[in-house]
């Protein structure tokens, strides 16, 4: 399968350059009024929950960071497996600078999970399911940076690291139900795990402005960081000099 | 050249590389013994770092007996490509004109004939070592039987990504045990539930399934990843 020739283009790392230059701005804004809007809607406005109490507004950090750890694992795996396949760079790139971000997503819900269990469950940690899976994930993340760390060729780096993704994305179903279906044995109904019910309207809309705050600043943060690594990686380059020499005057 | 002769001649590559890796690890049979020492070393530890008393090592006995078979087996990988990547077969075998996925299949096959069947028959000692009863160490040696090939398979996967690299070892542990954690999950609680009286046949069906899964698949993924590592 070809791709139209407009994407070669578009992923061509200088165009990527001005391109993303111009998009990070809208993101960041963006950003900043969802974060603050979910922030007063979901800490201020939404009503105390009526078992726990005012305690579980660290929903609002921890389950849109919980979606991103996910999410970001499966966009990097689809760019770099567009990389792996079509050979495009700025793909390969997203990839990797993808995951750090990915990783501190996966940490900040280990943490906010781990500060929403002392008073849900009375313990810091829980080999719950949900919790266990995440840990698994965040090894996965620092697996991935690792051997990217120890390629030192960008282009075998990321194909390297697109073979890891693409068997991540395989196992990562795998692992989960097979953790769960762990915890299930092991624990059945000692962990007090509350079971959601369907969520009031009223703290859904704070939870789903939160969502996509973070996938703005998840958008504005990777263009950053690929901007960065082009510039690094392309320095040889005539139109990097220029660049550079604009931009510092 | 006609479909079938490369077909059967496919076939001939696959069983000559099985019998050549084979005879090669017979020649060096002193590092297979390597792997398996460590499997009994690290069992043994945990009586002397817990407790002798029966009844905890007993209920302990699983998961301590299949993490350390997921540790040497991981540890044992390091022989899987290594040579042939630094003497220059690897590369060979790559340009050859039959399917990569294949040879690694071929090759992945005789690592796990010397390197996961002693661990399998090694496991009735450790068993007894752990007070497990009878029933407990032939669940655990079917577990075995089921999931070593799993953890040759996905490991190769690991290893042919960390080939070339310097310090590799400790690499691909992050990259691989990550991975192995469904096989240790429903290998140890056959062995628990076979303890219990209970029926086993769910877990050996996952194991079988995860065993059908991976032969399929990472054969595919080791080949790539090989390529990217020899090129």
């Amino acid at each position: 399968m070809k791709l139209p020739a407009i994407v070669h283009k578009f992923s061509s790392p200088k165009n990527f350059y001005t391109m993303s230059g111009k998009m990070i701005p809208w993101f960041m804004w963006s950003f900043l009024i969802t974060l603050f809007a979910g922030l007063y809607y979901g800490l201020f406005v939404a009503p105390p929950d009526y078992q726990q109490g005012e305690s579980y507004r660290i929903m609002y950090i921890h389950v849109p960071a919980a979606w991103m750890s996910m999410f970001i694992y499966m966009v990097m795996a689809i760019s770099a497996s567009v990389g792996l396949i079509w050979r495009i760079k700025t793909a390969d790139l997203m990839a990797s600078v993808s995951a750090p971000i990915g990783a501190a997503f996966t940490f900040l819900a280990l943490v906010t999970g781990s500060l929403w269990g002392k008073p849900m469950w009375g313990t810091y940690w829980v080999w719950d399911a949900r919790l266990t899976s995440e840990l698994i994930l965040l090894f996965l993340y620092l697996g991935f940076i690792a051997l990217q760390a120890a390629i030192e060729d960008p282009r075998n780096a990321a194909r390297a690291g697109a073979v890891l993704l693409i068997v991540g994305v395989v196992n990562i179903p795998i692992i989960h139900y097979s953790v769960e279906w762990w915890s299930t044995l092991h624990q059945g109904a000692t962990v007090g795990k509350f079971d959601k019910p369907s969520m009031h309207i009223s703290m859904l809309i704070p939870l789903l402005v939160m969502a996509t705050s973070f996938k703005l600043y998840y958008a504005a943060s990777v263009l950053m960081r690929a901007r960065g690594e082009i510039l690094r990686r392309e320095q040889n380059t005539r139109w990097v000099k220029e660049v550079v020499e604009n931009e510092s005057k | 050249m006609s479909a079938p002769e490369q077909i059967s001649s496919t076939m001939g590559a696959f069983i000559a590389l099985i019998k050549r890796d084979l005879m090669l690890s017979y020649r060096h049979r002193n590092e297979l013994l390597n792997p398996l020492l460590f499997f009994v070393i690290v069992v043994t530890l945990f009586p002397l770092g817990v407790s002798p008393e029966k009844q905890l090592l007993q209920t302990m006995a699983p998961g301590v007996i299949w993490v350390a078979a997921l540790l040497a087996a991981m540890l044992s990988l390091d022989t899987l490509f290594k040579s042939d990547y630094e003497d220059g077969t690897l590369e060979q075998m790559m340009l050859s004109p039959h399917s990569n996925a294949v040879l690694v299949l071929a090759k992945i096959i005789s690592h796990w004939l010397v390197t996961g069947v002693p661990i399998i028959l090694m496991a009735p000692l450790l068993g007894l070592f752990m007070f497990l009863p009878w029933d407990g160490i032939a669940a655990l040696m079917l577990t075995l039987l089921l999931g070593t090939p799993v953890l040759s398979l996905v490991g190769a996967i690991g290893m042919a990504l960390t080939l070339g690299l310097n310090r590799g070892g400790m690499l691909l542990s992050l990259l691989v045990l990550p991975l192995y954690i469904p096989v240790l999950i429903f290998s140890a609680s056959a062995v628990d539930a076979s303890m219990a009286g209970l029926d086993i046949n769910g877990q050996l069906y996952f194991l079988g399934a995860l065993l059908v899964l991976s032969i399929t698949l990472a054969p595919l993924a080791a080949a790539t990843s090989l390529k990217i590592s020899v090129e």
